[in-house]
C-alpha cells in the first residue's frame, strides 16, 4: 500500500491559476507563439482516397509573390523513419485516403499561402477505394492485441451453451457512428529550426505545439526527423483542448517541422483548418457491437458476451479496445469478446476521450436496460443484482468499487425511486417524459515515466514537470498536490509545466495526468524532506520519478459511476431534449472540486452530444466526411441540456496512489448515451439503438 | 483566398454601377456567408462593394405596413416593438436563427440572400452544379438530410436556410431592388427560384441589382402568427423543417390562413395548397393534417448515405399540426 497523503491543500476549491490569463487572452497558445518574422505553411490534400500522385505541378503556385517554398513528395526531405505512415509525410506518391497531405507551401503570409496551395495542381492516377464499414465484410481481421495491451478476444466459461440454457436472453447489435474529436483549438503549430543555435551546440528545432505531452511529443517527431533528443525541444504551456486528438503526434506536426527545416531560421505556423482536421487529426472508428446477455429469471447474469467490428485505416492498424468493459463488469461465469476490423481506405483512427470504454458501454448498458425490461425489473435493481465481488475478469479483488453507491446515490438525488417502468406513459405538454440509467467505468491507471525536480529557491519551491493543462486544471491541481507533499502551504508552490526543459513527464490520456505526474511530484517532494528537512536553503534541488505502484498487480484499479437521464420527446415532431442530467461518480480523493466538477460536466455535455448529435458523415463515393465543420457536425449547445449536474461520493482507496485519486478526465462521458437513449426509450417506447438518437427515430 | 479590391462607394446608385459594370463583382453587407465562401474558396471576386451604409438602416410605417431599409441588422429588426406586436412570426423567425453575434452582423437585405448550406456546395473537392454548372449534383445520392423535397430537379436539391425568408414568404412582402436600370419591385414570393436546369441562380435578381429595402404590408392576420423551426440541436443549427404561419379562426372554423415552410426546397415555399385546404375547415387537427398532405401531395424525399430526408413529410405535417394547434389556441 502506497503512503497516503495528508489532504491540506488537496480537496480544496481552489481556482485555476492560469484562469485570469485566459480570460484577459494573454496566454499564448502555439500559433500565437511571439517569433520574429514567420512564415506560414499551407497543406494540399489528396481529393482521392486510394491511388498514386501522378504529378505536381507548383508552377503557378511558386510563381505567386511571397512563396518562398512549395514542398511535395518529390521535393520534400527524406525523414529517417518511415514506419508509422500516418506520419511519412511526403515520402511516396502513395495515397492512402481522401485528404493526405500531398504538397505544402510555405509563404510570407497566411494568406498568400492558402491562395499558393489553391494553385497547386496535383494529378492522379487513382484506383477503386472502399470506405465501407459492415460486420459482413469477408475481410474483416483479428488484430494482434488490441489498444493498451488487451488481448483481441476472450472466451471464459461456455457463452453458447449460457444462452441455450438461460430462461432469458437477449441478443441485438448497437452501433455508434464515425466521432470526430474538435477540440476548440484547432491542430497548431510554430516551428524553427535554428541552423546554429546560439549556444553552439550545433543546429536544433523547436515545437511551440499544442499537444497532449511535449516529451512524447519530442519522443516521436525525433525519431521520425532522425534527430537527438537534446535537438528537439517541444514548448507548450496551454491548450485549448484534445479530448485525444492531440495525445499522438499527427501529420501536422512533422509537416511544420519539414517546413521549418526547408527555411532553416524562420519559424513556421501550421494550423489545421476546421475541415483539415477531420481528414488528419484522427477521429473515433464507427462500432457495430453484437451484445447478447443470458440471464436468470431474477436478473442474476449468466453469460455476458459482445462481438465488435470496427475499423481501422490501411495505412495503419488503430485498435479500439471497445470490448474491453465488457468483460469486467458485471459477473457472469461465461463471457466472450471479441474485436475485429477492416482495413479501409480512410484517414487513420486515434484516440478519443474515453478510447474502448466510451463507445463500449454503450452497447452493453442498452442491452441491460433492454433485459431490465424484459424482465420487468428496475434497470438499477438489476445492475445491483449483477455486482461482482471480485474482477470477473482476473479474480482479483477491486482497490474500490462503489458502483452500487454511485447507483443508489444518483437515485436517490435523481428522484428515481417510484418510477414506473411502463415505456410511453408520460405526455406533458405535447412531450413524451421518461428516465433512464447506465453505468459507467474507467480503469485508473498510471504511466511508468514521470520525473519531477523539486528546488528551493527566493523562500518558494519549484517544482518542473513537463506536463500538460488541456484546460483540465494541472497548473492548479500539481501545486496543490506538491504543497501537501511538501508539507507547505499550497501558496508557496509553483509547478511549471508545458516544455521539454523540465524533466520527462508522461502524456496528458488516459485520465492518468494528475496520477502519475502527482505521483512523481510527490516522490520528489519526499525526497526533498529526506534531504533538506526543513531547513531548506537557496538552490536546493532533488528530482525524483514515479515508481511502479506496489498494489498494481494485487487489485483491479478502476473508477465507476451511474449516470440518470430525463429525456422528453416531442409528440409531433420527434425533437429531443434533455431536461435533466445527472451524474454520480466513485473517482477516489476528488483534489479541487472545481477542476473535477468542470471535468465531469464537460464529459457528461460530450456523452450528450454522443447521444444526441454527433455522426461524422464519409460520403463512400468520395471517401471523406462531408459534414467536416461545426455547422454541420454538431455538438451539443447550451439549450440542449437545462439540469446538468455532477456529484461524487466519498471514497477512500489506499491503493490508487498517494493521493488516493482516480482520474476524472473520461468517467464523465462513459454511459452518458445509453442513459439519453434508455431514457428516450422509456419516453416514447421506441428503442434507438444506432447512434446518434435523431428526432427522425421517432416520427411515424 | 484571391486578391480582391475593396470599394465603398459614396451611394447605392454609385454601388450598383460598380458591380454591373465588372462580372466578378459582389455586393458585401454583414458579410456572414460571403466571407464563409471566400475562404473556402466557393467564390473569387475581383471587387467587393461595401454597401453597408449606403441603405437604410430603419424601420418606417409605409402604407400601413412597415418598409425595413436594406441595412437594417436582423437583431435591431427582431428587436423592434412594432415587428414583435405585428409580425410576431418575422420576429421569432430571426431569433430562431443563427447566432447574437451573426444576427448583429446580418442584415436585411443579404439575409434572404445567403446561399445554400448543401455540404458539396460548400466544398470545392466536390462536383456541383450550383457552384459549377454542368459538373453534377453530389447531393444526389449523397447527404441528403438537409435537402429539398419540394421543387428539386435533377441538377440540384439544395435547400434555401433563410429563416426570415420563411417568414417574410408568408407575410405577403415584398423586396424593393435598384438596378442599373432603375427601381422595381418584387413580390417575396418571387424573389427565390427554383433550381431547374440553372441551380447556379438562387433568386431572379440580375448581376448588380440590390435590395434596398423590404416592405412588409399591413396583415392583420399576421398578429396572431407564428415561427416554428425543427432543428437536430435546440439552438444554432439549420432548420430541418421551419414552418411560419398566421391563423384565423372564428367559431370553430379557420378564416384564414398564411403558410410557408422552411429546409424542404430551393426556395422559402409558401403552402398555398394548405393554406387553401384550411380555409373554412374545421379547426382540427384532421382539417391540419390534410392541409399538410395536400401541400406535400407532390413531394419526393431523397434516398442518401445518411438515412435520405424521407422524414421530412412526417415532420413537416407534425410541425405543422403543432404549430397551428397552438396558433388556434388549444394545448400543444
Amino acid at each position: 500500500m502506497t503512503q497516503t497523503l495528508e489532504p491540506r491543500a488537496m480537496g480544496q476549491d481552489l481556482v485555476r491559476r492560469d484562469g485570469p490569463a485566459k480570460v484577459h487572452g494573454t496566454a499564448i497558445y502555439a500559433d500565437e507563439t511571439p517569433v520574429e518574422n514567420p512564415l506560414y505553411c499551407r497543406v494540399v490534400q489528396s481529393t482521392i482516397a486510394r491511388g498514386r500522385v501522378r504529378s505536381v505541378d507548383t508552377t503557378e503556385a511558386s510563381a505567386l509573390d511571397g512563396v518562398i517554398t512549395v514542398l511535395t513528395p518529390g521535393t520534400a526531405e527524406r525523414l529517417a523513419s518511415t514506419d508509422d505512415a500516418e506520419l511519412a509525410v511526403l515520402q511516396s506518391d502513395d495515397v492512402g485516403f481522401r485528404g493526405q497531405i500531398v504538397a505544402a507551401v510555405v509563404a510570407e503570409t497566411f494568406e498568400i499561402a492558402r491562395e499558393a496551395a489553391n494553385l497547386v495542381r496535383v494529378e492522379y492516377d487513382a484506383v477503386d477505394h472502399d470506405t465501407r464499414l459492415s460486420a459482413d465484410r469477408h475481410d474483416l481481421y483479428a488484430p494482434e492485441k488490441v489498444n493498451a495491451g488487451y488481448p483481441t478476444d476472450t472466451d471464459v466459461g461456455n457463452m453458447e451453451d449460457a444462452m441455450a440454457l438461460a430462461p432469458v436472453t437477449l441478443e441485438q447489435t448497437y452501433t455508434t457512428p464515425m466521432q470526430h474529436n474538435n477540440p476548440m483549438e484547432p491542430h497548431a503549430t510554430t516551428a524553427l529550426w535554428d541552423p546554429a543555435r546560439g549556444d553552439g551546440s550545433g543546429p536544433g528545432l523547436i515545437l511551440w505545439d499544442s499537444t497532449q505531452g511535449v516529451h512524447p511529443m519530442r519522443a516521436t517527431v525525433r525519431g521520425v526527423l532522425g534527430l537527438e533528443a537534446d535537438q528537439v525541444r517541444v514548448v507548450c504551456p496551454f491548450v485549448g483542448g484534445g479530448f485525444g486528438s492531440k495525445g499522438t503526434p499527427h501529420a501536422n506536426v512533422v509537416m511544420a517541422a519539414m517546413a521549418a527545416r526547408a527555411v532553416p531560421g524562420r519559424p513556421v505556423r501550421l494550423v489545421l483548418t476546421r475541415q483539415q482536421m477531420f481528414s488528419l487529426a484522427g477521429y473515433r472508428t464507427p462500432t457495430i457491437q453484437r451484445m447478447q446477455l443470458a440471464a436468470e429469471r431474477d436478473g442474476t447474469l449468466r453469460g455476458i458476451a459482445i462481438d465488435v467490428v470496427e475499423q481501422t485505416s490501411r495505412i495503419k492498424e488503430f485498435a479500439e479496445q471497445t470490448g474491453v468493459p465488457t468483460r469486467k463488469m458485471y459477473a457472469a461465469a461465461n463471457r466472450r469478446s471479441t474485436h475485429r476490423l477492416a482495413a479501409l481506405d480512410v484517414p487513420v483512427p486515434s484516440w478519443m476521450r474515453a478510447p474502448g470504454e466510451c463507445p463500449g458501454m454503450f452497447g452493453p448498458e442498452v442491452a441491460m436496460d433492454e433485459l431490465a425490461h424484459e424482465l420487468d425489473l428496475d434497470p438499477v435493481e438489476l445492475r445491483i443484482r449483477n455486482e461482482p465481488e471480485l474482477d470477473p475478469e482476473t479474480g482479483k479483488p477491486f482497490s474500490s468499487r462503489n458502483l452500487v453507491a454511485c447507483l443508489r446515490e444518483g437515485a436517490e438525488r435523481f428522484g428515481w425511486a417510484g418510477r414506473d417502468l411502463t415505456p410511453r406513459a408520460r405526455l406533458e405538454d405535447g412531450w413524451w417524459v421518461g428516465t433512464g440509467v447506465a453505468a459507467s467505468v474507467y480503469p485508473t491507471m498510471r504511466q511508468a515515466q514521470s520525473t519531477a525536480a523539486v528546488r528551493f529557491d527566493g523562500g518558494r519551491y519549484i517544482a518542473r514537470i513537463g506536463a500538460a493543462d488541456l484546460g483540465t486544471g494541472a497548473w492548479t491541481v500539481l501545486p496543490q498536490i506538491a504543497a501537501d507533499a511538501l508539507g507547505v502551504p499550497v501558496e508557496d508552490v509553483d509547478v511549471l509545466i508545458g516544455d521539454t526543459d523540465f524533466p520527462v513527464a508522461s502524456v496528458a490520456g488516459g485520465s492518468s495526468g494528475t496520477a502519475t505526474w502527482g505521483s512523481a511530484l510527490v516522490e520528489a517532494a519526499r525526497e526533498f524532506r529526506d534531504k533538506f528537512g526543513r531547513g531548506a536553503q537557496d538552490g536546493d534541488e532533488v528530482e525524483a520519478g514515479v515508481r511502479p505502484n506496489p498494489d498494481a498487480g494485487s487489485y483491479t484499479m478502476s473508477a465507476y459511476g451511474a449516470q440518470f437521464a430525463e429525456v422528453c420527446v416531442h409528440a409531433y415532431t420527434g425533437e429531443v431534449r434533455v431536461p435533466r442530467l445527472y451524474g454520480v461518480f466513485a473517482a477516489g480523493r476528488i483534489l479541487n472540486p472545481r477542476l473535477a466538477r468542470s471535468q465531469l460536466l464537460g464529459g457528461m455535455t460530450m456523452g450528450l452530444g454522443m447521444a444526441l448529435h454527433e455522426q461524422s458523415v464519409l460520403d463512400p463515393r468520395f471517401g471523406h466526411v462531408v459534414n467536416h465543420d461545426l455547422a454541420e457536425y454538431h455538438v451539443p449547445a447550451n439549450a440542449d441540456v437545462a439540469d446538468l449536474q455532477a456529484h461524487w461520493i466519498d471514497e477512500h482507496d489506499p491503493h490508487v496512489n498517494a493521493m488516493g485519486s482516480k482520474g476524472v478526465g473520461e468517467i464523465g462521458i462513459v454511459g452518458t448515451a445509453a442513459a439519453i437513449v434508455n431514457a428516450a426509450w422509456h419516453a416514447t417506447g421506441v428503442r434507438v439503438r444506432d447512434l446518434p438518437v435523431t428526432l427522425d427515430r421517432f416520427l411515424t | 483566398m484571391k486578391p480582391f479590391a475593396y470599394q465603398v462607394p459614396g451611394d447605392a446608385v454609385a454601388a450598383v454601377r460598380s458591380v454591373a459594370d465588372r462580372p466578378d463583382a459582389s455586393f458585401l453587407a454583414g458579410g456572414t456567408n460571403l466571407v464563409d465562401h471566400l475562404r473556402l474558396g466557393l467564390i473569387e471576386p475581383g471587387l467587393l462593394v461595401d454597401v453597408t451604409s449606403l441603405t437604410s438602416d430603419e424601420i418606417t410605417d409605409h402604407e400601413g405596413g412597415l418598409r425595413i431599409g436594406a441595412a437594417v441588422r436582423n437583431s435591431d429588426l427582431a428587436a423592434d416593438r412594432r415587428v414583435r406586436e405585428r409580425f410576431p412570426v418575422l420576429a421569432e423567425s430571426l431569433l430562431a436563427g443563427a447566432s447574437g453575434q451573426l444576427r448583429n452582423m446580418a442584415t436585411t437585405g443579404g439575409n434572404p440572400l445567403q446561399r445554400t448550406r448543401c455540404v458539396y456546395f460548400q466544398d470545392v473537392s466536390t462536383p456541383c452544379n450550383k457552384r459549377e454548372p454542368g459538373s453534377g449534383c453530389s447531393a444526389i445520392g449523397g447527404s441528403t438530410r438537409n435537402h429539398a423535397i419540394l421543387g428539386a430537379s435533377e441538377h440540384c436539391i439544395a435547400t434555401q436556410p433563410s429563416d426570415m425568408g420563411v417568414a417574410l414568404a408568408a407575410l405577403d412582402a415584398a423586396v424593393q431592388v435598384l438596378g442599373p436600370g432603375g427601381e422595381r419591385t418584387i413580390p417575396f414570393t418571387e424573389l427565390h427560384r427554383l433550381p431547374g436546369e440553372t441551380p447556379e441562380r438562387d433568386t431572379v435578381l440580375e448581376h448588380g441589382e440590390l435590395i434596398t429595402a423590404i416592405d412588409v404590408p399591413d396583415l392583420p392576420i399576421a398578429r396572431r402568427s407564428r415561427y416554428r423551426k425543427v432543428r437536430d440541436r435546440a439552438s444554432y443549427a439549420f432548420a430541418l423543417v421551419s414552418v411560419a404561419a398566421a391563423l384565423d379562426v372564428a367559431d370553430g372554423v379557420v378564416r384564414d390562413a398564411r403558410i410557408a415552410l422552411g429546409g424542404v426546397a430551393h426556395v422559402p415555399w409558401r403552402a398555398r395548397r394548405a393554406e387553401e385546404a384550411l380555409r373554412g375547415a374545421p379547426v382540427s387537427e384532421q382539417s391540419y393534417r390534410e392541409a399538410a398532405e395536400a401541400e406535400l401531395a407532390d413531394a419526393r424525399p431523397q434516398d442518401g448515405i445518411d438515412g435520405g430526408n424521407g422524414f421530412k413529410i412526417p415532420l413537416v405535417t407534425g410541425t405543422l399540426v403543432a404549430t397551428l394547434r397552438e396558433l388556434a389556441g388549444e394545448e400543444a
